[in-house]
C-alpha cells in the first residue's frame, strides 16, 4: 500500500480502525460499541471457559460435516454439470438461483422439515456452501483446456485417466477458489444457522450475549468468527497461490 | 510403391451449423513417408488430420490403418499438437512419459525411455522443469519427444512450428528431418507454410477451401541425403514451391 509516496504495510489500515474504534467507545457515542480494549479484555476472558470451548466444538462439527457434505456433493455435481451437456443446461438455472437466494430465508422451514439442534445447521452450512463450490467447479472443468483432453485421448486415456489425470487437476484452480469462497459461506451458515436455532454453540453465545447486553463480550465473538473464517479462506488462499502457475500457464 | 499405411476413404465431415469441411477425401499414405496435408486456412486440414487421429467423429468415408478400419484413437498413432497440449502442473520428464503412463507402463521404466527421448530432442537438463520455464519452440521439443516415446508408427502433426520464431523453426525442422530419417516413421503434417510442406515432404496434399477436397498431389523431387543449406538451394526444391503457389494462388 502507498500513502504520500511511501510505502505502508497493509495492516495499519486495520491499525488506524481499531484507534478509532477505541477513541468511539472512549466517547461513549453509543452503547452498543465499548471500546476496543474492552472487547480485547472480554475475548481474554471468554476464551478459556467451559461455555465458549462447548460451543467452538459444537460450531466446528456443524461447519466440518456440513463443508465436507458440500464438497462431497458439490465437486461431483459440478463435473457432472461440465461434462454432460443435458445436465448442466437442466441444472445451471437451479444453481445459479440458489447461489445467489437468501438461504438464510429457508432456515426457519429446514427446522420444521429436520427439527431443532445440528442437524439444521449442518443443513445451512451445507446450503449455503455448496452452490458456489459447483458452480465453480462447472466453470474449471468445462474450461478446461481442450486440447489437453483431445492429447489424453490420443494418447488412449481411459475415462477414468481422463478425469483424474487431465480434468480435476487442470480444474484445480477454480474448484479451489470455489472451496475458499464456500467455506467463507460456510461459517455464515454455522452462525445463521444457530442464531435462528438459537439454542446451541455459537449461536446460543451471540444470542445470550445481546440479550444481556454484553456488548464487550458480543463484539469480542465477532472478532473470533472473523478470525477464523479468516483463517480458513487464508489457508485455502495458501493452497490456491502454490497451483498459480497452472492458470498463467492456460 | 509400398502398400499405404494409412488410407482415407471418401471421407465428408460437416459441423454441427452446416459448414462442409471436406468432402470425399481419398488419400493413401506411403510407410516411412513424410506426407504434407497443404492449403489455405478453412480447407479442413486439421480436420482431416484430427479425423486420421480418431479425435473427431466423420459424417462419410473410412480411415483404414494398417490395413485396419478404425473408430478412434489407437497406439500406433502418435499426435503433435499445435498449442503443445503439455500438462502445466508435470514436468518436462512425466509430460513426455505421460502416453505411456497412461497404458500402465511401471515409472522406471517409462521415464527411462523418457529420458533417452529428452536427450534426443536436446533437452537434455530440462527434465525437472515445467512448461512454463519453456520457450515455444522448447515446448513442441516436449511434445514430439512425448509422441516418440510411445513408439508410434505414425506421427500426426497439427501445424506444429506454427507458434514457435522463425530461427526456431528452421532449425527445428531440420532437427525433425535427421530424427525422422533413420526411424521408418510416417509422418503426416499439417502446414500452411509452402516452404515448409516443400522442405520437409515426400509427398505433399494440395487441398482446397471449404469443403475440403483433394486438388493436387505433389511429389517434390528433392534429394533429401544432402545438408539442409544445400536443399534450401536446391532447383527442385525452389521449383516445387513456386508451382504450389501457381497453384494454391486462386485460392488465396
Amino acid at each position: 500500500m502507498k500513502l504520500f509516496g511511501k510505502n505502508v504495510p497493509g495492516f495499519l489500515s486495520l491499525a488506524v480502525w481499531f484507534i478509532v474504534w477505541e477513541l468511539a467507545g472512549r466517547a461513549q457515542w453509543s452503547s452498543i460499541v465499548p471500546p476496543f480494549t474492552s472487547v480485547i479484555e472480554a475475548a481474554v476472558t471468554i476464551l478459556p471457559t467451559e461455555k465458549f470451548r462447548a460451543a467452538v466444538i459444537i460450531s466446528l462439527r456443524s461447519f466440518g460435516i456440513g463443508m465436507a457434505l458440500a464438497i462431497a456433493v458439490g465437486i461431483p455435481l459440478g463435473i457432472v454439470m461440465a461434462r454432460v451437456r443435458g445436465v448442466g443446461r437442466i441444472l445451471g438455472m437451479w444453481v445459479n438461483i440458489f447461489v445467489s437466494a437468501p438461504i438464510s430465508a429457508l432456515v426457519p422451514l429446514l427446522m420444521a422439515v429436520v427439527g431443532i439442534g445440528e442437524t439444521t445447521v449442518v443443513v445451512t452450512v451445507f446450503l449455503f456452501a455448496v452452490f458456489v463450490i459447483v458452480l465453480d467447479t462447472q466453470v474449471g472443468v468445462s474450461h478446461a483446456d481442450r486440447s489437453l483432453v483431445e492429447m489424453a485421448r490420443s494418447f488412449g486415456a481411459r475415462p477414468s485417466q481422463l478425469y483424474g489425470k487431465v480434468l480435476l487437476l487442470s480444474a484445480l484452480p477454480e474448484i479451489l477458489a470455489g472451496l475458499r469462497l464456500g467455506a467463507i459461506r460456510g461459517v455464515k451458515g454455522v452462525v445463521i444457522g444457530q442464531l435462528l436455532v438459537a439454542i446451541i454453540g455459537v449461536g446460543e453465545l451471540f444470542e445470550l450475549y445481546s440479550n444481556h447486553f454484553l456488548m464487550e463480550e458480543f463484539w469480542a465473538l465477532v472478532i473470533i468468527v472473523f478470525l477464523f473464517a479468516f483463517a480458513v479462506s487464508e489457508a485455502i488462499a495458501l493452497l490456491e497461490r502454490r497451483v498459480e502457475y497452472y492458470a498463467s500457464n492456460r | 510403391m509400398d502398400k499405404a499405411i494409412v488410407e482415407v476413404k471418401g471421407i465428408g465431415k460437416t459441423y454441427d451449423g452446416g459448414v462442409e469441411a471436406l468432402r470425399e477425401v481419398s488419400l493413401a499414405f506411403p510407410p516411412g513417408q513424410l506426407s504434407t496435408l497443404l492449403g489455405p486456412s478453412g480447407c479442413g486440414k486439421t480436420t482431416l488430420l484430427k479425423i486420421i487421429a480418431g479425435l473427431i467423429p466423420h459424417d462419410a468415408g473410412e480411415v483404414w490403418v494398417k490395413g485396419q478400419r478404425v473408430h478412434g484413437p489407437g497406439p500406433e498413432r502418435a499426435f503433435v499438437f499445435q498449442d503443445f497440449a503439455l500438462l502445466p502442473w508435470a514436468s518436462v520428464l512425466r509430460n513426455v512419459a505421460f502416453g505411456l503412463e497412461l497404458r500402465g507402463v511401471p515409472r522406471e521404466e517409462r521415464e527411462e525411455l523418457a529420458r533417452k527421448y529428452i536427450a534426443e530432442v536436446g533437452l537434455k537438463g530440462f527434465e525437472e522443469r515445467h512448461p512454463n520455464e519453456l520457450s515455444g519452440g522448447m515446448k513442441q521439443r516436449v511434445g514430439l519427444a512425448r509422441a516418440l516415446t510411445v513408439d508410434a508408427d505414425i506421427i500426426l502433426m497439427d501445424e506444429p512450428f506454427s507458434s514457435v520464431d522463425e530461427q526456431t523453426r528452421r532449425k527445428f525442422q531440420e532437427d525433425l528431418l535427421t530424427l525422422l530419417r533413420h526411424r521408418q516413421k510416417t509422418v503426416i503434417f499439417v502446414t500452411h507454410s509452402i516452404e515448409e510442406a516443400a522442405y520437409l515432404s515426400d509427398q505433399i496434399v494440395l487441398l482446397t477451401p471449404r469443403p475440403g477436397t483433394v486438388l493436387r498431389i505433389v511429389r517434390p523431387a528433392v534429394d533429401r541425403g544432402r545438408s539442409a543449406d544445400q536443399i534450401r538451394r536446391d532447383r527442385n526444391y525452389l521449383d516445387t514451391v513456386d508451382e504450389i503457389w501457381g497453384i494454391l494462388k486462386q485460392y488465396v
